[in-house]
């Protein structure tokens, strides 16, 4: 059984959550917009995930570019 | 067919604005911003990058403050009501459009506001001078229309803004007549709250129009309901653009509006412009030259967009209307135009005028062969 990882963006509005799609995607990051996973609270149906460790350069280029994240989580899931 | 109505609502509209729209029925016709999967997701891109488009367009920075609004009306009236408080007061210019003076009439009327209304000449200028004067009172608001929909005359914005600015009032701008005819930018103009309208210059559909807030001036949403964000909450959220945008957006007409204003971006503000004041002008010139004419407005086209207002004198702007669309195919708009208080400022209240508003896609022809139109029913018993 491996443990894999995965890091999740949410949001309060979609309109950020697509800010952050745009600014993240402009920059060359390997992101994905997903439905929230139901593990996680949040309400604006759509999250953003990225690759784990590009956490810090991605929460920096999120900061500067004044896009507003509800928070930041990271999901642990059994393998298959 | 010569189409001189674009002041009512801009026609044609360039290709790219119908296949975004039947591209957003035929391909992603979802909810934007409601679910999380792909289609929902597709729509709300949609409507995000009109966001931005529009954004850019005026120059916003924060593209979350454009709310998206049913029409320029309803964009007006959320910065009206959604400001004041019992006991304010508001001046306006005495060039605005009934969707400014209607809903500042009915506050007045309740006795919950006080009104100024600040005469403009017969042209329709205001004289920045007399505006001051009324700054000797309190004022919460100053609204202007950008441009007039009677005259096509253009307000000083950046003096009324600075003026604004100083006195601690925040200025409303109705640009429902100017919003991709001419330059606007809420920073250099010191505009707080910008209405715009879809369907005219900014050469989208009907059925949807906005409101920029700039940051720090909070409006109370008129009406409240789902966002598809804080769900969990019976009470409305306070980030934007969310708080004023309860129930599903018409998106079909927001993908059309989006493409409208790329259109405008690609071609270039100036470059409309610049068609435009040239029809302007001759339009201007050759009338001056048919006998009988009473004209309104400023002379120069400088100082207004492609709307020419006049009457043949002794005539019926109604007949003239008639004539010119039964007889010459060409469609224009007589009347009031739903602006009274311009009209009274001008002189032409209540009989009206027959109004000439071009767009970017006429031509000089058209102008040639709709000044041809006029003469020839001057003539006519």
């Amino acid at each position: 059984m491996n443990k894999e990882e995965r890091c999740i963006i949410t949001f309060f509005t979609v309109h950020q959550a697509l800010r952050a799609e745009k600014v993240l995607i402009a920059e060359g990051f390997k992101i994905s917009m997903i439905p929230v996973p139901r593990e996680i609270s949040s309400d604006c149906g759509v999250a953003l995930k990225f690759e784990c460790e590009e956490e810090t350069r991605v929460a920096k280029i999120l900061e500067s570019n004044m896009v507003k994240i509800e928070s930041i989580h990271h999901l642990e899931r059994k393998g298959k | 067919m010569i189409y001189f109505d674009n002041a009512a609502t801009s026609w044609p509209k360039p290709p790219e604005v119908i296949s975004a729209m039947t591209d957003f029925m035929e391909r992603a016709g979802a909810n934007p911003g409601r679910s999380g999967h792909r289609l929902s997701l597709e729509a709300g891109r949609i409507v995000f990058n009109a966001r931005e488009k529009v954004a850019e367009l005026f120059g916003i920075r924060d593209s979350s403050r454009v709310i998206f609004t049913v029409n320029g009306t309803y964009g007006i009236n959320l910065g009206i009501k959604g400001l004041l408080r019992e006991r304010d007061h508001v001046v306006v210019t005495s060039m605005e459009h009934n969707s400014v003076m209607r809903p500042l009439r009915h506050l007045e009327a309740a006795k919950r506001i006080k009104l100024t209304v600040v005469r403009c000449d017969r042209d329709g200028r205001i004289d920045l001078d007399e505006l001051k004067k009324v700054f000797k009172k309190k004022v919460t608001l100053v609204v202007a229309v950008h441009a007039s929909n009677v005259t096509g005359g253009i307000m000083p914005l950046k003096e009324i803004g600075e003026l604004a600015r100083e006195k601690g009032a925040v200025f409303l701008v109705d640009a429902c007549q100017s919003a991709g005819s001419l330059p606007i930018d809420v920073e250099e103009m010191g505009i707080d709250l910008l209405a715009f309208t879809g369907h005219k210059g900014m050469l989208g559909p009907q059925g949807v129009g906005g409101l920029y807030i700039r940051e720090g001036i909070a409006l109370e949403p008129l009406v409240q309901g789902g966002t598809g964000s804080n769900s969990e909450q019976e009470v409305q959220p306070d980030f934007l653009p969310d708080r004023y945008e309860s129930g599903t957006l018409n998106t079909v007409a927001i993908a059309g509006l989006g493409a409208g204003v790329e259109y405008i971006l690609k071609t270039g503000v100036k470059e409309i412009r610049d068609k435009e004041k040239n029809f302007t002008g001759r339009l201007l010139q050759g009338m001056k030259e048919i006998k009988d004419l009473e004209m309104y407005g400023p002379e120069n086209p400088e100082e207004r967009i492609a709307i020419c207002s006049f009457n043949i004198k002794g005539k019926d702007p109604a007949q003239v209307g008639h004539l010119l669309d039964r007889e010459f195919d060409i469609m224009c708009r007589v009347g009031l135009q739903c602006a009274p208080a311009a009209h009274k400022t001008i002189g032409t209240y209540p009989r009206g005028t027959v109004r000439f508003s071009l767009g970017y896609f006429n031509t000089e022809d058209e102008v040639q062969k709709a000044l041809n139109a006029v003469s020839k029913v001057r003539e006519m018993a």
